[in-house]
């Protein structure tokens, strides 16, 4: 099966050009003007969260069927590496009864495609696959031809059926009409129909099928199109230069430093921003390189030695109750016993493979970027602003990146390519540094999280008090805020922060746990409604949000990762107080009825032995084995994950060594089991790379971890723990994300493992060997 | 600027280049290959790995002078999209892959193994593939793409 998502490096500039009009005009379909289309049918959408953009309500904006009943598709959510090319394929080759191989999709440019927003947040799902945007196109479509199909055909459309492109009398299949028969030259002109008939998934053939990657062949031949291949006629190579510290600002650039150099275009400065220009790649290097730039230090920030302890006494932050039910500290006062612990979170970097890449042709009133950008409509408002040109000048085409798990470097360096662009009047490539990438993208967010929580004789859990403190700054740049990533802050824009506020109000608005702040083990109420997965009453949630001295930003599981950390650490840590099972208790302190089945179904793929942790008689020396579970509703409403870790621990060296991660997973209905579980591999071996090797470290202002020396990850060649997931299909719930569901719960399995191996408690990721053996030492001391 | 000549998947190509320029530039810049990748520029990651006589090297720190000559197969050369190589095949087999932006790293140095090391143990593996990062973690799948490339061939 070819894919048609490749285009060759030599037609990248030509299909720069190539509007959504010719290419139907030239692939024999009806004409659809997407502009008019839009214009005609937009509606804005823009979620709370502006994760999922303006969409489209016109048909048209979607599909469209060419004379030879192809079926083309357009979506504005991407394939980042996860599988959602081939899920959207099989959704379209699904609803519209099509082979896989007549659809061909088009993914997020903004010359041909809807603004979808971002594609993040485990969203994709969620609004593609669910009653909205491409699936309610895609039945909207199906029902339009079945009633072309009625009044060619003669037949009532309730006698008629779909299949392999065409529309039959289901009595008499030999009366039939192919699609493009029927609409062939037209558009639909329709608006989606909110009550169109999607499909059950009980009677899906191709969603829900583990449907082979379609893009893998090309990848694995190198064949694929990546930003990185992308190669445009008369092409340049830039190369920015960062300042050497957090906050610096330029003082002056020495052009005649690089003067006379082969190769060299220009010297680039706006405001903060300096990059070069050259004819070749390793030109740009070496020019840049030899560049002389003098900077003014920005201001002191903190001591990484001592951060967290800055953090938490930062007194200009933002403050925020998600809940308070007014009785806690009440309820801990009365309680019989009370636990408490704190967990800390480094700064965590994206880290991608590839360093970030892109490529820009900016002209006078007209602007074409390539970018690995996860929001292509928001990247175009962005370059426009920072380019001086109207939104509808600049087009955004979506082009492969190395993955990249949230804001990488592919949005900074989309600008970088852009202004370097603009300067010369060419088209220009950047690609960035390994050290520019890895000291200058939005890191994941540092936290501390006080846990505390009170017990009452019978061992149940009464009160639950989660204090955080957690530093932001930028982040997306989303539709009108350029300065939330590096480039666009040299070039002048500022990033966002959020402004001081304290004391916190009242939380007066009902449970929203989108970043998982709220543990899963409370009831959640506010105002009498109450949206928590637990049963504890007497609950406090405060944030405290501060400014960062880097940039920040979404890093999958973004904070949900953190918080789940704490609170199903301490979960752990409350069940030991009270000698309890660890899976036991947790259901105990449960209520949605799916989270309770993923714990159970993990439980039972591990073959979990009941008892309390730690492991009874475990040997205080030598190598200890021990497992633990971590449950979390991912974001509080998209995905139910459990996973089981085990573990062997050497106390000696105090090497932790993963041996098994088995997990539960209901991500509502399974669109394709086997890109669920690629998934599901990927994430929880992300998460325990995270959770044992990383962390971003500074000093003197400047990011140290700038390699993959210094930012530790482990390779393909290390040995891995086998990972099993258990799918809970739900075919009648809503699609939910999988993307970010078992990364979110694999540091707490892995800690509460190592606890049960050695009754030693991690409090810090990443659990490092000196980290080990200081928990196994606080152990003796307290067992002394 | 010198002339160089070099054999790149049994194709001779001459470009005038800074001798000094590293490999990696020459194959996706001059000669437009799509299969090595920038990752790192400090031969830690494998992103920009090539076989030259059947080695796997890290083209982003080879000085291209020095692999005058030499015989140089990138992903490109191994097979095509229509007739990928038996080792890619493995790969989509096994569907071991998420981003790609790996690949060149993990398949020709596990390519590289099982040419001098027809039965891997997973230990040889682990020492193959120790400097090869794929940050989407799809290791599991990559381990069981080579096994079943090793045992394709043994067949």
């Amino acid at each position: 099966m070819r894919t048609d998502l490749t285009p060759d490096a030599g037609t990248a500039l030509g299909s720069a050009g190539l509007s959504r009009r010719g290419f139907l005009r030239g692939s024999g379909a009806m004409i659809v003007a997407f502009a008019a289309a839009r214009h005609a049918g937009l509606q804005t959408l823009v979620s709370a969260q502006g994760i999922n953009g303006r969409s489209a309500t016109a048909l048209d904006a979607w599909i469209a069927i060419t004379a030879d009943s192809r079926v083309l598709a357009y979506t504005g959510k991407c394939e980042l590496g996860q599988g959602l090319y081939t899920a959207q394929v099989q959704l379209v080759a699904e609803e519209l009864d099509v082979p896989l191989s007549r659809v061909t999709l088009t993914m997020c440019d903004t010359s041909a495609t809807p603004d979808q927003g971002t594609t993040s947040g485990a969203q994709s799902h969620p609004a593609n696959f669910n009653q909205a945007n491409l699936a309610l196109a895609c039945a909207t479509a199906r029902e339009a031809l079945v009633r072309l199909g009625a009044d060619r055909l003669g037949a009532p459309a309730v006698n008629l059926a779909t299949g392999d492109g065409a529309v039959f009398v289901r009595t008499d299949p030999s009366r039939r009409v192919a699609y493009g028969e029927l609409v062939g030259g037209k558009k639909f002109m329709l608006n989606l129909d909110a009550a169109a008939k999607r499909k059950n998934a009980t009677d899906w053939k191709v969603l829900g099928t583990p449907v082979p990657r379609l893009d893998l062949p090309a990848m694995v031949t190198a064949q694929l199109e990546y930003v990185h291949t992308v190669r445009v006629p008369g092409m340049l190579h830039g190369r920015v230069v960062r300042p050497p510290s957090v906050g610096a600002t330029l003082a002056r650039v020495d052009e005649a430093s690089v003067r006379g150099m082969p190769g060299l275009v220009r010297v680039v400065v706006r405001k903060n921003f300096v990059g070069v220009v050259a004819e070749k790649p390793f030109q740009a290097i070496q020019i840049a390189d030899k560049l002389q730039v003098s900077w003014t230090p920005g201001p002191v920030i903190p001591d990484q030695a001592t951060y967290y302890d800055h953090l938490r006494q930062d007194r200009a932050s933002r403050d925020t109750y998600l809940l308070d039910s007014g009785d806690v500290d009440q309820s801990l006062r009365a309680a019989r016993q009370v636990v408490s612990a704190t967990y800390l979170h480094p700064f965590h970097m994206h880290g991608s493979v590839g360093s970030s890449c892109a490529v820009a042709d900016v002209q006078p009133g007209k602007a074409t970027l390539w970018s690995a950008t996860q929001a292509v409509y928001p990247m175009r408002d962005t370059a426009a602003q920072l380019l001086g040109l109207q939104p509808g000048e600049v087009r955004v085409v979506f082009t492969r990146g190395s993955g990249c798990y949230g804001i990488n470097g592919a949005d900074t360096v989309t600008y970088d390519a852009a202004l370097l662009s603009q300067a010369v009047g060419r088209p220009v490539r950047v690609q960035l540094t390994r050290r520019d990438e890895m000291a200058w993208e939005n890191f994941g967010n540092a936290f501390v999280i006080d846990q505390r929580a009170g017990l009452d004789a019978s061992g149940t859990i009464v009160a639950w008090d989660y204090e955080a403190w957690s530093p932001a700054l930028g982040g997306r740049p989303g539709y009108d805020s350029p300065g939330n990533v590096v480039t666009g802050w040299l070039a002048g824009f500022t990033p966002a922060v959020a402004a001081p506020r304290t004391p916190a109000p009242a939380p007066n608005t009902p449970l929203s746990n989108n970043l998982n702040t709220a543990p899963s083990y409370v009831t959640g109420c506010v105002g009498g409604v109450c949206r928590g997965t637990g049963t504890v009453r007497s609950e406090r949630v405060l944030s405290h949000r501060t400014v960062s001295p880097f940039f920040t930003g979404p890093l999958r599981a973004p904070e949900r990762f953190q918080n789940t950390f704490a609170h199903e650490s301490f979960m752990d840590e409350i069940a030991a107080a009270a000698k309890a099972d660890p899976v036991t208790f947790r259901l105990r302190h449960l209520r949605d009825e799916r989270l309770r089945t993923v714990v159970r179904s993990a439980a039972d793929a591990a073959k979990w032995e009941e008892r309390p942790s730690p492991r009874p008689r475990a040997s205080a020396a030598g190598v200890s084995r021990g497992r633990g579970i971590s449950c979390v509703l991912y974001e509080g409403d998209n995905g139910y994950v459990a996973i089981v870790a085990e573990v062997e621990v050497d106390q000696a060296t105090g090497t932790i060594s993963v041996t098994r991660l088995v997990g539960a997973q209901d991500c509502g209905p399974i669109s394709n089991p086997d890109g669920v579980k690629n998934q599901f591999e990927g994430g929880a071996l992300h998460g325990m790379s995270r959770a044992l090797f990383e962390e971003v470290s500074w000093s003197d202002q400047r990011v140290t971890s700038v390699d993959w020396r210094s930012y530790r990850t482990f390779a393909v060649g290390t040995p891995t723990p086998a990972v099993d997931a258990v799918l809970v299909n739900q075919p009648s719930a809503p699609a939910n994300g999988a993307g970010e569901t078992a990364i979110t719960v694999v540091a707490a399995a892995i800690g509460n493992a190592v606890f049960d191996a050695t009754g030693a408690r991690l409090r810090e990721i990443p659990f490092t060997p000196a980290r080990v053996k200081a928990a196994l030492s606080a152990r003796s001391a307290a067992t002394a | 600027m010198s002339q160089i000549t070099l054999l790149v998947n049994g194709r001779t190509h001459t470009v005038e280049v800074d001798p000094a320029t590293p490999l990696l530039f020459v194959l996706s810049d001059d000669l437009a290959l799509k299969g090595p990748k920038f990752g790192c520029g400090l031969g830690q990651c494998g992103a920009c790995t090539v076989l030259a006589r059947g080695q796997a090297i890290r083209s982003c720190i080879t000085p291209v002078e020095s692999v005058q000559r030499t015989e140089i197969t990138t992903l490109d050369g191994l097979g095509t999209l229509d007739q990928p190589h038996p080792i890619q095949q493995a790969f989509i087999d096994e569907q071991a892959a998420q981003c790609g932006f790996c690949l060149s790293g993990v398949v020709l140095g596990a390519k590289a193994l099982v040419d001098r090391t027809p039965s891997p143990t997973d230990e040889d593996i682990d020492r193959a593939l120790s400097g090869v990062l794929c940050r989407c973690f799809a290791h599991t799948r990559m381990r069981k793409a080579i096994h079943r490339y090793a045992a394709s061939r043994r067949a």
